[in-house]
C-alpha cells in the first residue's frame, strides 16, 4: 500500500474497502458470500485452521471460486463453541464445526443458498427461522465498543480496519486538535484504565505530558497474565489496528515518538497479527515519519514478555523492557515523570486503548453516556469456569452480576447451584450470591472485596471448595511473585502453608488468625500493587466464605468435598451389588469384599481418587 | 527547603531528602536493612515502613521522597507491628545460629529483632535447602543467613563494576549466587570483601585463619613474626568501642605481642620499601620508554581484576610484589639470614584490611624463599575477635612501638591505606630524585587526597610534566581503563585500589553497620587517621627510612637491583574465568 | 553450590553461532536488547546452556550472572533442553477448575517425570502452564503445537500412545 498523505487519501481507501466490509456490516447482498472463521487462540485450538483449509478446498471443487471470500477473523467471543463460522450476508453461525461438516454447508449453503441448520447454533435456530446472532441471550446484552471490530474484519488487512473509519482518529487528532484538545476529550469522557486499578487515563496522559523531556515513551501493557482472562489477546487478534492507532494518538498527547508494547510471549496469534498490523500501518505511513504530512512521528516496537506473571504490573513492565528481571520499582517516581529508560512514560492496558479512537471520533459524552456514575463505557470479560457460554462478553459498566452470569453466561450447567464468582484474577475476590445484583463499576466491586482487574470472571457452583480456590490463587502468587519485598516473597508463602494446613485439616483457629493478619499486613507492606493485592482472593472468602474455613479447621470437613485429605470414599452397602467393577479398578487395591455382598474400602489405604465412585453403575459410592 | 511533620511535630527538611533522611534530622532512627546509600535504594526488605498521610498503603521511607505538608508516622502501632511482622517473616526463612554466628553482636538484624521483641517462631515453614559455597580462598557464603537484601549483589556489581553474584530464580526460590550457581571460585571474582562489609547478617564472612595463627604460636619450634597493615590501626578500634576514625597504632601492637607473636613488626616498613622498588621502576620505564602508563600493584583485587577483565593492562602493572608479599619475601630471606634460621622455621603472619590478601598468599611467584612468602593471614576483623578470645583487654592496653628491624615505617608508608597514598607516597620519592634529591621537594600532594572515586592530577617535575591519576573502586578503575584504551585519557601513573575509598574500607575492615555508613563517611574518618600519622611523623618519605635503608646497603644493594627483583617482584597472567 | 550446568553436553554448530551473532549485532543499538536476544538466542539452540549464555554475555559485555538472573527469573527460558514432545498442562483457574490437576498428576505418573523435567530417552517433557486462553476447551494440555482439549484423566493414555 502507498503511504497516505492525507485525509482524502484515507477516504478513497475507506469507501472502496467499505464495500468488501458491508457485505457483513450491513448484510449487503452483492452476490459473494463473506464466510468467517475464527481465528482467535480458542478457536484455533479447536481447529479452525483445517477448517480454513477444507473450506479452501471444497470451493475450489465445487466451482465457488470468486464468489466466496474466506476471511480469517479475531475471536467472536463464544470460545466453548469452536471452531466457529459464520457466513454472509444471512450472518448465520455454523458452531463447533467439524471437517466432515464442509462439503454439506459449501454445497447447500455457499452454493445454493440453503443454511443447514443441523449444523447451527442451536441458540439462532428456532423452528424454521433462523435468528441473527444478535438476538441470542448471548450477544443480545452486549453492547460492542472494544470488541467492536472483533469477529467481523480480517485483522490482517489494514484497509478493513480503514473502512471501519481506522485512521480517522488518528487524522482528526493530528489536524484538528491540540495536545490538551486530546487529554480533554479523555478526561471528559471519564475513561479509566481497563488493566485493573482503573486509573483515570486522562490524568494519566496529563501528567506525562506535563513532564519535560525531550524523549518520552508510550507503552502498552498487553502482558495479560490474570489466569482465565484473554480480553487483551483477543482485541490483539481480532482487531490491532486499534490499538496502534491509539497509541499514536497517546504519542502525540504526551509528546512522545516511540511506543512500546509488551505482549506476551504465550500469544503467539496476538504477536503474529501485530507484527503484521505494524509493518502494515508502516507502510501506510501511519507509523512513522511525518505522518499525515503533519510532521508528527511515531514508532512502535513489539517487546514479548517471557512468562512472568508480575511483568503485567507497571514498573516490572518497564524493567523488563528494559532487559533485567521483571521486578518492580518503587514509586514515587511515578512512570509519568520517570519510566522507561528513566524517561516520561504512560503505560496503559490493550482494552483502554481500544476505546481511545472512538472516544476521538464520537465524542466524550457519547462514551460518558455509557456505564455508571463513576465507572464510564463498557467493559470486556473473559466468562469462564462453571458457565455454560464460555466466553468473551462486552457491556456497559453497571450491569449486574447476574446478567452476564445467567442471561448471557446461560447459566451454570448441570444444574448446579452457583456459589461464586471471582473477578479480578489473583488480585480480585469471589463475589457471593448475595451479591449477585449489584452494578459491576470499579468502585462497588472494591467495596465488596474483589476487583475489576483485567476483566476475567470465573464462575464457580457448589462443588468449588473455596478454601481450595483461595489456595490455588495463592499458589499462583507464590510461583508469581517475583521476590523482591519480603512481604510478597515470604508472606504470600507462609499464607499458602497455612492454607495447605487447612485444606489437610492440621490447621488451628489460631491459624486462621494468623492467616488473616498475614492478609492485612501484606496488603500494607508489599512492595508493588499485585503484591499488595495478593491476599485478596482469602480475604474475600474468608469474608463470604468463613463457615468453609471454620469446617475444614474445627470439624475437618470440606463441605464441597474438595480437599483430597478430609475426604472418605464411602460404599452405601444398602445399594452396593457386589459386582466387584470398583476392586478391580481402585489402583492401589484398597476394595475389598465378596462377590455379590457389599464391598468396603479400606480408608488407611485409600487415595482418594473417586475412580470407584465413577465406575460404580450402582451409585452405590459416595464421598463425605 | 520543605516543611513536613513528622509524628505530629513541624520540621523544615531540605528539597529532595527521603524520609529516612528527613527524619534523622529530627533526631529519629528509622530501621533499614536493604537500604545502602548510593548502591542499594531498592526498597525491597519493607523494614523501614512508615504511614504518610493520604497513601493507600505504607511506605518505605528509605526511597520516598518528602514533599511540602507531607504528614508522617514513624511509630503508629501498625508501623511497629508491621516491621516486627517483617523481621518474623524474615527469621521464618533464617537459619538461627546467632549464638555462635561469626556476626553476633554486629548483626543488623539481630538487633533489631531484639529491639521489636519479635516472636522467632510465630511462621514455621519451609526453607529452602543451601549449600554453603567456601570454594573461594578468602570468604564463605551461607544463603540459609540471607535475608534478600542485595546490598551485597549492590556493592559487586555497583560499586566494583563486577556483578559475579546476583539474584537468581524468583519468588521464594529467589537466591543471591553466581551463574549456574557455580562456586564463586570459577568466577571472576576478585576477592575484595565489599560484598561481606555490605552484609548486615552472616550471609558472607572472611574465612577464618584465627586458629592456624594460634597453632603457630604454640609450636615452639615456629617463630612466629606478624605484620599489620597501614590501614588495620585505622579500623580495629572500632570493634572496641571506639568511634570510626580512632587510631589504636599503639594498642593494636601491644595487643599482637601480647597474642604470643615472637616479633611484632609493622607493614609500613616494606610500604616504604615498595616505594622504593615502584618509585624507580616508574622512573626507569620513564627513562627507558618502557610501558606507560605504570599502574600500581600493590591491591590484589585490582591484580586480580585486571588479569581477568582488562589483560592488554597487565604490561602496565608495577611488577612490585604487594607490600604484603613483599615483607613476607624479606622475612624469609633477609630476616632469616641474620637470624640465622631456615625460611621453613618461620611463620609470616599478616594483618590486613583486605580479603584479597588471602588470596594473594597464594598467587603464583610469590615465593622469594621457594616457599610462600606469606604464611597466614587474618582480617582486621579476624583480630579483633582473636583479641577478644585470647581475653586481651584492648582498651586497657598501653602503646607499644614495633620491633627492629622491620618495624619502622615513614609517613609515606602509613598513607598506603587510603586512596592516593601510595601515588603521595611514590610522588615524594620520585619528585625528590628527579629534583636531584632534593630535600625541599614537596611532600604533600594534596590533589590526590579524598574520597572521589577518580582523581587526576598534573605535575611539572624539573622541567618534566607528570600526569598522574588515581582511581579507588573497581567500577571507577574500570571507567578510568575504557578512557585510556579509547584515548580519552592519557597518565604516566595511575594507582587503582579496588576498594573505594582505598584500604581503610578494604573487605577485611571492622564493619559498620548501614545505619553508619548511610549517614558518616567511614572512608573519610578513617582516612583522617593515616593522615593524621602522616603529619606527626619527622620522617615522610619513604627513601628516608633507616631500616629500609640499611636492608639494600646489607642485602638488596640497589632498587631494582637483580637480587631486589627476585626478591620483590612477580609476574602476572591472563585469567579465563566466568565474567 | 550445585553447578546448574545442563547434564546434556553442549551440542551448538557453528552455524548456530553465527546466526546468534548475526541477532545480537543486530540488536547492539537497541536499549534492552537483553530479552530479545535471549528469546531468539532460545529459538535457535531451543534451550540457553551456559555456552551460549556466555557467548551472550560476552558480546554484550554484560556480567553471565546478570544474562542467568534474568534467565532464571522467565518461565519461558529454559537451561535445560526440552523433549522432542513437549508436554504443557494449562493449569489456570478454568482448567483447574474442570480437573486439570489430576491430568497433570497422571501425566506425572505415566512418565516418571515432575515438571519441568525431561524423560531420559529426551522423548517426552512435561511442564505445568498458565492459560493459554483456550478456556472454553478446559481442561486443556498441549503437546507441541498439538492442542487437546475437553480432557478426561482417562484421554492421557490415549494422548500418549499416539506419541509412541
Amino acid at each position: 500500500m502507498d503511504k497516505i498523505r492525507n485525509l482524502d487519501e484515507l477516504n478513497a481507501i475507506k469507501s472502496k474497502a467499505a464495500e468488501v466490509v458491508n457485505v457483513r456490516v450491513e448484510g449487503k447482498d452483492n452476490g459473494v458470500k463473506d464466510v468467517l472463521v475464527c481465528g482467535g487462540t480458542g478457536c484455533t485450538s479447536s481447529g479452525s485452521m483445517k477448517i480454513i483449509e477444507k473450506l479452501e478446498e471444497e470451493i475450489k471443487l465445487q466451482g465457488l471460486e470468486g464468489k466466496v471470500n474466506i476471511i480469517k477473523t479475531g475471536c467472536f467471543g463464544l470460545c466453548a463453541l469452536g471452531p466457529i463460522m459464520i457466513v454472509y450476508p444471512e450472518g448465520t453461525f455454523y458452531s463447533k464445526t467439524e471437517l466432515a461438516h464442509i462439503p454439506e454447508i459449501v454445497e447447500s449453503h455457499l452454493k445454493n443458498g440453503i443454511p443447514v441448520k443441523k449444523y447451527l447454533y442451536a441458540e439462532t435456530v428456532d423452528g424454521d427461522t433462523i435468528k441473527s446472532l444478535n438476538d441470542t441471550s448471548f450477544y443480545a446484552h452486549q453492547h460492542r465498543v472494544a470488541l467492536r471490530n472483533c469477529g467481523l474484519i480480517s485483522p490482517e488487512h489494514i484497509e478493513e480496519y480503514i473502512a471501519r473509519d481506522g485512521y480517522q482518529a488518528l487524522n482528526k487528532v493530528l489536524t484538528s486538535m491540540s495536545q490538551d484538545d486530546v487529554i480533554d476529550v479523555l478526561l471528559k469522557s471519564g475513561l479509566r484504565g481497563r488493566g485493573g486499578a482503573g486509573f483515570p487515563t486522562g490524568r494519566k496522559w496529563q501528567f506525562a505530558k506535563a513532564s519535560q523531556n525531550e524523549q518520552k515513551y508510550v507503552c502498552c501493557n498487553a502482558d495479560e497474565g490474570d489466569p482465565g482472562a484473554f480480553m487483551d489477546r483477543s482485541v490483539l487478534e481480532g482487531d490491532p489496528h486499534s490499538v496502534i492507532e491509539a497509541m499514536a494518538i497517546a504519542g502525540y498527547a504526551i509528546g512522545a515518538n516511540q511506543g512500546y508494547i509488551y505482549v506476551r510471549a504465550e500469544y503467539p496469534i496476538a504477536v503474529e497479527r501485530l507484527e503484521i498490523a505494524i509493518k502494515q500501518a508502516e507502510e501506510a505511513g501511519m507509523l512513522g515519519d511525518n505522518i499525515f504530512g503533519t510532521g508528527f512521528s511515531f514508532r512502535l516496537g513489539l517487546r514479548l514478555g517471557a512468562g512472568a506473571f508480575v511483568c503485567g504490573e507497571e514498573t516490572a513492565l518497564m524493567t523488563s523492557i528494559e532487559g533485567n528481571r521483571g521486578e518492580p520499582r518503587c514509586r514515587p517516581p511515578f512512570p509519568a515523570v520517570k519510566g522507561l529508560f528513566a524517561k516520561p512514560t504512560i503505560l496503559n492496558n490493550v482494552e483502554t486503548y481500544a476505546n481511545v479512537c472512538q472516544i476521538i471520533l464520537k465524542g466524550p459524552e457519547w462514551f460518558a453516556s455509557m456505564g455508571t456514575e463513576k465507572s464510564k463505557g463498557t467493559k470486556v470479560f473473559a466468562l469462564g469456569g462453571k458457565i455454560h457460554n464460555t466466553g468473551l462478553v462486552e457491556v456497559p459498566m453497571g450491569t449486574t452480576l447476574r446478567t452476564v452470569i445467567e442471561d448471557i453466561g446461560g447459566g451454570i450447567p448441570n444444574g448446579k447451584k452457583f456459589k461464586a464468582a471471582q473477578t479480578g484474577g489473583p488480585s480480585g475476590g469471589c463475589i457471593p450470591p448475595q451479591h449477585l445484583d449489584i452494578p459491576i463499576d470499579y468502585d462497588n466491586l472494591i467495596s465488596i472485596g474483589s476487583m475489576m482487574g483485567s476483566g476475567g470472571l470465573i464462575v464457580m457452583d457448589e462443588d468449588n471448595c473455596m478454601v481450595d480456590i483461595a489456595k490455588f490463587f495463592l499458589e499462583f502468587t507464590v510461583d508469581e511473585s517475583c521476590g523482591k519485598c519480603t512481604p510478597c516473597r515470604i508472606g504470600t508463602k507462609r499464607m499458602y502453608e497455612i492454607l495447605t494446613k487447612i485444606t489437610e485439616g492440621k490447621a488451628t483457629m489460631e491459624d486462621l488468625d494468623k492467616l488473616e493478619k498475614l492478609c492485612y499486613y501484606i496488603k500494607d507492606n508489599a512492595l508493588c500493587g499485585l503484591g499488595q493485592t495478593a491476599p485478596n482472593p482469602v480475604l474475600s472468602t474468608l469474608r463470604y466464605f468463613r463457615d468453609e474455613y471454620v469446617a475444614h479447621v474445627k470439624d475437618k470437613r470440606c463441605p464441597a468435598g474438595v480437599c483430597k485429605s478430609l475426604l472418605a470414599y464411602k460404599i452405601d452397602p444398602a445399594l452396593c451389588k457386589g459386582c466387584s467393577l470398583c476392586a478391580k479398578k481402585c489402583p492401589v487395591g484398597a476394595i475389598s469384599g465378596e462377590i455379590k455382598s457389599p464391598f468396603k474400602i479400606d480408608t488407611n489405604k485409600c487415595i482418594k481418587c473417586g475412580v470407584c465412585a465413577s465406575n460404580c453403575k450402582f451409585g452405590a459410592i459416595s464421598k463425605s | 527547603m520543605v516543611n513536613i511533620k513528622i509524628n505530629g511535630r513541624d520540621y523544615s527538611v531540605p528539597e529532595g531528602s527521603t524520609i529516612l533522611e528527613a527524619a534523622r534530622l529530627a533526631g529519629i532512627k528509622i530501621p533499614t536493612l536493604c537500604y545502602l546509600k548510593d548502591i542499594n535504594a531498592i526498597g525491597a526488605c519493607r523494614i523501614c515502613v512508615v504511614e504518610v498521610k493520604g497513601a493507600r498503603s505504607l511506605v518505605a521511607s528509605c526511597v520516598y521522597p518528602v514533599n511540602e505538608g507531607m504528614e508522617i508516622i514513624t511509630n503508629s502501632p501498625k508501623v511497629i507491628e508491621s516491621r516486627k511482622t517483617t523481621l518474623e517473616l524474615i527469621i521464618s526463612n533464617h537459619k538461627r545460629e546467632c549464638l555462635s554466628c561469626v556476626r553476633s553482636g554486629s548483626c543488623e538484624l539481630q538487633e533489631l529483632c531484639y529491639e521489636y521483641g519479635i516472636d522467632e517462631n510465630k511462621f514455621l515453614g519451609e526453607n529452602p535447602a543451601v549449600d554453603i559455597d567456601d570454594s573461594a580462598a578468602h570468604m564463605v557464603r551461607d544463603n540459609s543467613k540471607c535475608i534478600l537484601c542485595r546490598r551485597c549483589v549492590a556493592a559487586c556489581a555497583v560499586t566494583q563494576g563486577i556483578g559475579v553474584i546476583g539474584a537468581n530464580e524468583r519468588g521464594f526460590a529467589t537466591q543471591i549466587a553466581s551463574a549456574f550457581d557455580m562456586n564463586l571460585a570459577d568466577t571472576a571474582c576478585v576477592s575484595c570483601g565489599q560484598c561481606i562489609t555490605a552484609c548486615p547478617t552472616g550471609a558472607l564472612h572472611e574465612k577464618d585463619d584465627t586458629d592456624k595463627v594460634m597453632d603457630a604460636i604454640a609450636d615452639p619450634e615456629k617463630i612466629v613474626v606478624v605484620q599489620p597493615a597501614p590501614a588495620v590501626r585505622a579500623s580495629l578500634g572500632e570493634a572496641f568501642g571506639y568511634p570510626v576514625g580512632t587510631n589504636v597504632e599503639g594498642k593494636m601492637i601491644a595487643a599482637l605481642r601480647r597474642l604470643g607473636f615472637d616479633k611484632v613488626f609493622d607493614t609500613n616498613f616494606s610500604a616504604d620499601l615498595t616505594i622504593m622498588e615502584e618509585a624507580h621502576e616508574f622512573l626507569g620505564r620513564v627513562q627507558n620508554g618502557g610501558t606507560l602508563p605504570m599502574i600500581t600493584s600493590c591491591s590484589p583485587g585490582w591484580i586480580r581484576y585486571c588479569e581477568n577483565y582488562f589483560p592488554e593492562f597487565i604490561p602496565n602493572l608495577s611488577t612490585c610484589k604487594s607490600p604484603q608479599q613483599m615483607f613476607g619475601a624479606i622475612v624469609k630471606t633477609y630476616y632469616a639470614q641474620k637470624l640465622g634460621k631456615n625460611p621453613e622455621d618461620i611463620v609470616s603472619v599478616s594483618v590486613m584490611p583486605c580479603t584479597a590478601k588471602k588470596y594473594e598468599i597464594n598467587r603464583e611467584d610469590q615465593s622469594a624463599a621457594g616457599i610462600p612468602d606469606v604464611d597466614i593471614t587474618i582480617t582486621t576483623r579476624e583480630l579483633a575477635r582473636l583479641i577478644k578470645k585470647e581475653g586481651i583487654m584492648f582498651n586497657d592496653l598501653p602503646d607499644e612501638q614495633p620491633d627492629s628491624p622491620l618495624g619502622e615505617g615513614t609517613g609515606a608508608a602509613v598513607i598506603f591505606g587510603a586512596t592516593g597514598g601510595v601515588m603521595e607516597a611514590a610522588l615524594r620519592t620520585a619528585v625528590w630524585k628527579l629534583t636531584g634529591e632534593n630535600n625541599d621537594s614537596p611532600i604533600e600532594f594534596k590533589e590526590v587526597r579524598g574520597v572521589e572515586g577518580i582523581k587526576e592530577a598534573e605535575y611539572d617535575v624539573a622541567g618534566k610534566k607528570v600526569r598522574v591519576a588515581v582511581a579507588s573502586g573497581l567500577a571507577n578503575a574500570k571507567a578510568l581503563l575504557k578512557r585510556i584504551k579509547a584515548g580519552e585519557a592519557s597518565y604516566d601513573f595511575i594507582e587503582i585500589m579496588a576498594c573505594p575509598g582505598g584500604c581503610v574500607n578494604g573487605g577485611g575492615q571492622i564493619i559498620q553497620p548501614a545505619s553508619v555508613r548511610n549517614f558518616t563517611d567511614i572512608r573519610a574518618d578513617r582516612a583522617k587517621v593515616l593522615y593524621g600519622i602522616d603529619e606527626s611523623k619527622t620522617l615522610r618519605r619513604s627513601h628516608e627510612n633507616p631500616d629500609v635503608q640499611a636492608l639494600y646497603k646489607e642485602f638488596l644493594g640497589e632498587p631494582n637491583s637483580h637480587k631486589a627483583h627476585e626478591i620483590l617482584h612477580t609476574s602476572y597472567k591472563a585469567q579465563d574465568l566466568y565474567r | 553450590m550445585a553447578f546448574k550446568k545442563s547434564a546434556v553436553p553442549f551440542s551448538g554448530t557453528a552455524e548456530q553461532e553465527e546466526r546468534l551473532r548475526a541477532v545480537i549485532a543486530e540488536h547492539k543499538d537497541d536499549p534492552g536488547a537483553l530479552m530479545p536476544i535471549l528469546q531468539k538466542a532460545q529459538e535457535i539452540y531451543g534451550y540457553l546452556p551456559i555456552e551460549v549464555q556466555t557467548m551472550i554475555a560476552d558480546a554484550m559485555e554484560i556480567p553471565l550472572e546478570k544474562v542467568y538472573g534474568v534467565v532464571t527469573f522467565y518461565a519461558q527460558f529454559s537451561i535445560n533442553p526440552k523433549g522432542q514432545y513437549k508436554i504443557s498442562v494449562c493449569l489456570g483457574t478454568a482448567c483447574y477448575v474442570k480437573g486439570s490437576g489430576d491430568i497433570f498428576n497422571k501425566l506425572q505418573e505415566k512418565l516418571g517425570i515432575g515438571s519441568g523435567e525431561i524423560t531420559p530417552d529426551g522423548k517426552f517433557s512435561l511442564d505445568a502452564c498458565r492459560c493459554i486462553g483456550a478456556c472454553g476447551l478446559a481442561p486443556v494440555l498441549t503437546v507441541n503445537e498439538d492442542v487437546y482439549g475437553r480432557l478426561t484423566v482417562d484421554d492421557v493414555d490415549k494422548i500418549l500412545e499416539k506419541y509412541n
